[in-house]
């Protein structure tokens, strides 16, 4: 049953992926993205983690996804104009991405007869009791100081889209 | 239970630094909403005193852990918080004049920079890959504004959004590979790592081989090595006069501080399987540097081309893969960083208002125009060059040294011809600017204001005291490696 699900979730976040870079009107990208996202909601709560799944639906679904379409609907963006690829990416960059993923599935495929190699370190369950308790005990440091982080991106929007005043 | 997760008075200690520059930052941005135009310079002063704070605080502070493991307060982080705060304090003192005269002199600029100095520190001490993670965001977010803060210059927008386009990529490279560590290690805490890998459960799977390649695919770009160098030259070239200084030093330094603790410390056990890619990385870097260097007309171009291939020495420190090999890294990067900050102050100067006078033809005869500047360039580029009595020498000399000591004897041949080739472009500058009569333009230069020809003159006192006695300096990198 895990098995199907996860093949009928993991085909819908490949086919979703290749959708979004193929379209050409940044909408049905957009909404392509949204699909990826779902799609990994789903298979992250096949393996347990309801928190991080009730994340990604919550933040990239809705909020970012949201934020995504009203920037495109701002600027008012048609269909995309035919990109002309320099030499390089249009013979290299298709094979060395099947090379790169091949080299990234051949590991993760080495690495499944022993899957008790992948360890999740002391960290059990991933409800939103342990992650919110880690959270505000180990990772309090980090937690904090990402704050750090929101306050830079909220200055540099102001610095870089603020009209000049004189 | 959670009375064990109070952080302790010195576990405060050891993030007082951070804890300044923070608040100090967020007192700039309230105080310029309610500051009228002409007391404005108050900003920056009141910046430049945090960043002494936090020098005296980063020295003071009390070695040991801090935050259940996720800072390391030891020598190396000490030395880097000292270096990226002196680069930033002297980046402040030469940038007011150049913002007054383009019209931007605003405080969010030294906000920036403060912030931008905080996720440096925070990456120096860091002990956590999810740490490491976040004071690399804090650090670039910061820098990709500061490289496009003269908005309305066409330069500084392009400058802004290559960097911040191409950084992003890079960072979600290093994000991939920590993935991948949490995975085959089951921690982000590098001591754990280290253990782990040590004990050998999973270090033979090419799992930890590919997460050690992401990570250094993330690393090797921000300090921009071969062949992820490819941003470097647009942005420092694009981005005003005093930043590229500061992104050439501070990010840099900091991404250095990072690639040494996970690469020769965390993944000692694996080295056999990294130093061939970061010899070959450090080869590369090298080459590309100086022989696109040489091709340059653009000074901060040309700068540029050379902060890439300075990179390139660093790194055959880090291949060196010991503690003298740190050490003389740690040496490098203090020596480069007064250098290079000297270097761009001065450029950013004969360069007048809107960067008119950037190209190497422009600084004909500015040695009869203005010649103690023209004196102070020269101390830097022939730091940059490696002369004797100047920073730059010792720190080659240490990381040859280092490099040889660890048998790269081909990599220090290589290395030492590649600073050959450098000396070229780099007289090339003297030349021009001593035995060439001054052009027309030259007559629209001003004399450098007291706070740029305090960040010039103290940027060459700092080169020429690491140059005479790298004693002191290099005494202490020594133990802080260890």
């Amino acid at each position: 049953m895990d098995a199907i699900l996860f093949l009928i979730f993991a085909a819908i976040a490949v086919v979703c992926g290749i959708n979004m870079v193929v379209q050409k009107h940044p909408i049905s990208s957009a909404l392509s993205l949204v699909g990826v996202m779902a799609a990994l909601a789903a298979l992250y709560l096949l393996l347990g983690g309801e928190f991080i799944a009730a994340a990604q639906l919550v933040v990239y679904s809705g909020a970012i996804m949201v934020l995504f379409i009203f920037v495109i609907m701002l600027l008012n963006a048609g269909a995309e104009p035919k990109s002309v690829l320099k030499p390089m990416g249009k013979y290299l960059g298709a094979p060395l991405l099947v090379v790169f993923f091949g080299i990234m599935s051949f590991v993760v495929q080495n690495m499944t007869p022993s899957s008790d190699n992948v360890v999740f370190g002391s960290f059990k369950g991933a409800g939103p009791r342990e992650i919110g308790t880690s959270l505000f005990t180990v990772y309090l440091l980090p937690f904090e100081v990402t704050s750090v982080l929101i306050l830079i991106a909220i200055l540099g929007a102001i610095v870089l889209a603020r009209k000049e005043i004189d | 239970m959670l009375a064990n997760f109070i952080p302790s008075a010195a576990e405060y200690a050891r993030f007082m630094p951070e804890l300044i520059l923070i608040v100090v930052g967020t007192l700039i941005m309230f105080l310029e909403a309610f500051l009228e135009g002409e007391r404005k310079p108050i900003l920056s002063i009141l910046a430049g005193l945090g960043l002494v704070a936090g020098i005296f605080a980063a020295l003071t502070a009390p070695q040991g852990m801090a935050f259940q493991g996720m800072l390391a307060v030891d020598g190396f982080a000490t030395f880097f918080r000292v270096l990226v705060m002196a680069a930033g304090l002297l980046v402040l003192l030469s940038s007011s004049e150049y913002l007054q005269r383009e019209g931007h002199d605003t405080g969010e600029f030294y906000a920036l920079v403060l912030f931008s100095i905080v996720g440096q520190c925070i990456m120096a001490s860091a002990n956590e890959l999810i740490m490491i993670f976040i004071g690399l965001e804090i650090s670039s977010i910061a820098s990709y504004i500061l490289a496009g803060y003269l908005r309305d210059d066409a330069r500084n927008n392009e400058s802004a959004l290559k960097y911040f386009l191409l950084g992003s990529f890079a960072t979600a490279f290093l994000l991939y590979g920590v993935a991948w560590i949490y995975g085959a290690t089951g921690s982000t805490n590098l001591a754990t790592i280290h253990n782990a890998l040590l004990s050998g459960a999973n270090s033979s799977t090419p799992l930890i081989s590919v997460a050690a390649g992401l990570i250094f695919v993330g690393l090797a770009f921000k300090i921009s090595a071969a062949p992820f160098q490819g941003w470097a030259p647009d942005v420092y070239q694009g981005a005003p006069a005093p930043v590229s200084g500061f992104l050439t030093v501070g990010p840099k330094a900091a991404a250095f501080a990072v690639l040494i603790r996970i690469f020769v410390d965390a993944f000692s056990s694996i080295s056999d399987r990294w130093l061939p890619v970061v010899w070959g990385c450090a080869l590369a870097t090298m080459l590309v540097g100086n022989l696109a260097a040489l091709l340059q007309s653009n000074i901060k171009r040309m700068l540029a081309y050379s902060s890439i291939a300075h990179a390139g020495y660093v790194l055959v420190a880090v291949c060196a893969n010991s503690g003298t090999g740190s050490a003389a890294a740690m040496f490098y990067l203090a020596g480069y960083a007064f250098t290079n900050i000297g270097a761009f102050a001065v450029v950013s100067h004969f360069a007048r208002k809107g960067e008119k006078y950037v190209a190497i033809e422009d600084f004909a005869g500015l040695s009869q125009r203005q010649p103690g500047m023209a004196a102070m360039l020269t101390i830097f580029l022939l730091s940059l060059i490696g002369v004797p009595l100047t920073a730059g020498f010792f720190g080659k000399f240490y990381i040859f040294k280092a490099a040889l000591d660890s048998h790269l004897v081909w990599l220090t041949v290589l290395g030492l011809l590649n600073s050959a080739i450098a000396a070229y472009y780099y007289l090339r500058i003297l030349v021009v600017m001593y035995m060439k009569e001054p052009g027309e333009s030259t007559e629209t230069l001003t004399a450098p204001g007291p706070m740029l020809t305090l960040a010039i003159y103290g940027s060459a006192v700092m080169t020429l005291v690491l140059g005479i006695l790298p004693g002191w300096v290099l005494d202490y990198a020594v133990k802080a490696a260890q």
